[in-house]
């Protein structure tokens, strides 16, 4: 990331805010911080520290990420500790657990000269967990960041895994649903969406209307969109169903379902099969299978959107309702997870529990138009506030602050 | 005029971040809150009555602490809610006090009742506790009359700390604009009065920063 990052977010968060990061890191200052996870392109995890580690490191902070090698077991063994520990029953057999622990010892050798001597580690998902219990000499302090849905994980995933984690400094989880029983601090810092990126910049409105143009989405009728992925837990069949109660009162209306990467993922594949059945003699259903890299254009289609859903039955966090409030718009979310944090009901948008109350909110919101606007707008001050890039990185320093200067509840630093 | 620059101490402007951090306590139902209420960290009473200053929220909130707002979303029980929605934590004392206020209004509501009121297990109370960061923003300010000016800049986090950390740290249990104040003798009192009359626990740090910052300005003029 280019110098200036700092600069450039102060123009959005505003510059008291950036002041402050400023002020918070300061002690933090020269600290080696060593962040290591197992891609460096490609999901959520990349994404992030593609942003922190060069911030950090604006901030004078001696941040570096580092990225652990394996073979494809060791990949297929981690998928099933990633699916398992989000709940799917997926044992993994003795070899891979083999394969898992002596991939660790080798790249813990590999990283030894950088891990050791760190002030901070920073160990993101299970993957690389292994690496503190083979870096005897440490001298810092090791966090494990966890950025699944743990709250109700497999159990016996979670019981091999719980010796590698038990051994950390603290650990960090996305809510405090997800939190697990461990002995020692477990920090609450829920994800982000950066501003500056193709997923959420501002967008020329001509490209936005080229996106409408594309898909044959008529400009001067009112517009629904979901962005996920085709998934049961997002429940893109409810969402036809509230589109379908609210058209009986609002003939002009459009939706748009919005999702990628479904194609190596059969129950995807199934989902999106009965999507297209349900909305086949709907002109107005814009099914829309996207490439995992159509950033700009889930940009253009939130813009373009009046009104944004993400009526999940179920939840992680569900960034893409935040992505959607940045633009101004107001979510109507399904009420669980992550979603109650973002969606304030009734001011930034509407929480539901069925297709019949979305369906009430979308005739509601699209009765009066000034509220809308209205709620748009405070989704927008609202995601500004609390759920920007600066917030995130924030509370990563307080954190830093806390472990390294181990001095209880209160720090005071001068 | 009046109020020597030498002899006034300065008022260091300082900035806060909270940390939150999971207690691993929850409560699926009433008796289980109260349960863990007798014995949890007050730290995680302070987070839970203010924390959400300093945390994703929002400007009007239904209820202004999260046990209150539990007992609505979670347990369905509005008599409850309300009861504990009207409980100030500025009126408690200390936060041990607060802690005998919300077992008290808990054990009337569990003997007035026949079933336990509960939650879905997605809705459990979980228990948070925070730790705060302090640290020194290297404003100082040499006269009142800085403050109006002063405060409509400051950060929230500052706000915090100057009016709702200072009520746990002062001798007085007042905001640090008070205590610095009320060191420079009797010609500030109507300000201070003005001053202890805003209510931190009814308003967002944005609101109280513009309150404080028209209080300021209204006695001690200066500002936009």
């Amino acid at each position: 990331m280019t110098a200036g990052m700092l600069e450039s977010l102060a123009t959005i968060a505003g510059r008291d805010v950036v002041e402050h990061l400023h002020q918070l890191a300061a002690p933090l200052k020269g600290m080696r911080v060593v962040h290591v996870n197992s891609t460096r392109v490609g999901g959520g995890v990349a994404e992030i520290l593609a942003k922190l580690v060069p911030l950090k490191r604006e901030l004078g902070i001696d941040a570096s990420w580092e990225v652990i090698a394996g073979e494809e077991e060791f990949y297929r063994c981690t998928k099933s500790f990633h699916n398992s520990l989000q709940g799917t029953i997926a044992p993994v057999s003795d070899r891979l657990l083999r394969v898992f622990e002596e991939t660790g010892v080798r790249n813990a050798e590999a990283l030894r000269p950088v891990l050791q001597d760190a002030d901070l580690v920073f160990i993101h998902d299970p993957q690389p967990a292994p690496l503190l219990r083979h870096t005897p000499n440490r001298k810092g302090k090791w966090v494990w960041r966890c950025h699944i849905d743990v709250s109700r994980p497999y159990r016996p995933t979670w019981k091999y895994l719980r010796p590698f984690l038990a051994e950390y400094d603290a650990s960090i989880f996305s809510l405090a649903a997800f939190s697990q029983s461990l002995p020692h601090p477990e920090y609450l810092i829920p994800p982000s969406i950066d501003p500056l990126s193709e997923k959420n910049q501002e967008l020329p409105q001509e490209e936005i209307d080229a996106v409408r143009e594309r898909f044959g989405i008529d400009p001067m009728r009112p517009l629904l969109v979901q962005v996920s992925r085709f998934d049961r837990f997002k429940d893109p069949i409810g969402v036809i169903r509230a589109y379908r109660l609210a058209k009986t009162f609002l003939p002009y209306l459009q939706l748009v379902l919005a999702g990628g990467g479904a194609t190596d993922d059969p129950e995807g594949n199934a989902v999106l099969a009965e999507v297209e059945e349900a909305s086949r003699d709907d002109p107005d259903i814009h099914v829309l299978l996207l490439p995992p890299d159509a950033h700009r254009t889930i940009n253009a289609l939130q813009r373009a959107a009046d009104v944004v859903l993400q009526k999940s039955l179920r939840e992680g966090f569900g960034l893409t309702v935040s992505e959607a409030m940045w633009k101004g718009k107001p979510v109507i979310g399904g009420d669980t997870g992550g979603i109650r944090l973002q969606v304030v009901d009734h001011h930034t948008g509407f929480l539901v529990s069925t297709p019949e109350g979305a369906a009430l909110r979308i005739r509601y919101l699209f009765s009066d138009r000034e509220r809308l606007q209205a709620m748009g707008r405070k989704a927008r001050e609202f995601v500004r506030e609390n759920f920007l890039l600066t917030r995130q990185l924030r509370e990563y320093l307080a954190l830093m602050v806390t472990l390294t200067r181990g001095a209880g509840d209160r720090v005071e630093l001068d | 005029m009046g109020v020597s620059r030498l002899r006034i101490q300065p008022f260091i402007v300082r900035d806060c971040a909270l940390s939150a951090i999971a207690t691993g306590k929850r409560a699926q139902n009433l008796r289980e809150l109260r349960d863990h209420l007798q014995t949890v960290d007050p730290d995680s009473i302070y987070y839970h009555f203010w924390g959400g200053l300093l945390r994703p929220s929002f400007d009007d909130p239904e209820y202004k602490n999260d046990f209150a707002a539990w007992a609505f979303h979670s347990l369905h029980d509005p008599a409850l809610a309300e009861r504990l929605g009207i409980i100030d934590p500025t009126d408690c004392g200390d936060l041990e006090g607060l802690r005998a206020e919300l077992i008290d209004v808990i054990e009337e509501r569990l003997s007035e009742t026949e079933l336990v009121p509960w939650a879905k297990p997605d809705r459990q109370f979980a228990f948070i506790r925070s730790q705060i960061v302090i640290f020194n923003t290297h404003r100082k300010l040499s006269h009142p009359r800085e403050l109006t000016k002063a405060t409509a800049a400051m950060s929230l986090g500052s706000i915090f700390f100057h009016v709702i950390d200072a009520r746990s740290r002062t001798p007085d249990r007042v905001d640090d604009f008070r205590a610095w104040l009320g060191d420079l003798g009797p010609r500030y009192d109507d300000l201070c009065r003005d001053l202890g009359a805003v209510d931190p626990y009814l308003n967002t740090l944005a609101n109280l920063r513009t309150d404080l910052s028209l209080i300021f300005r209204k006695h001690l003029g200066g500002g936009r």
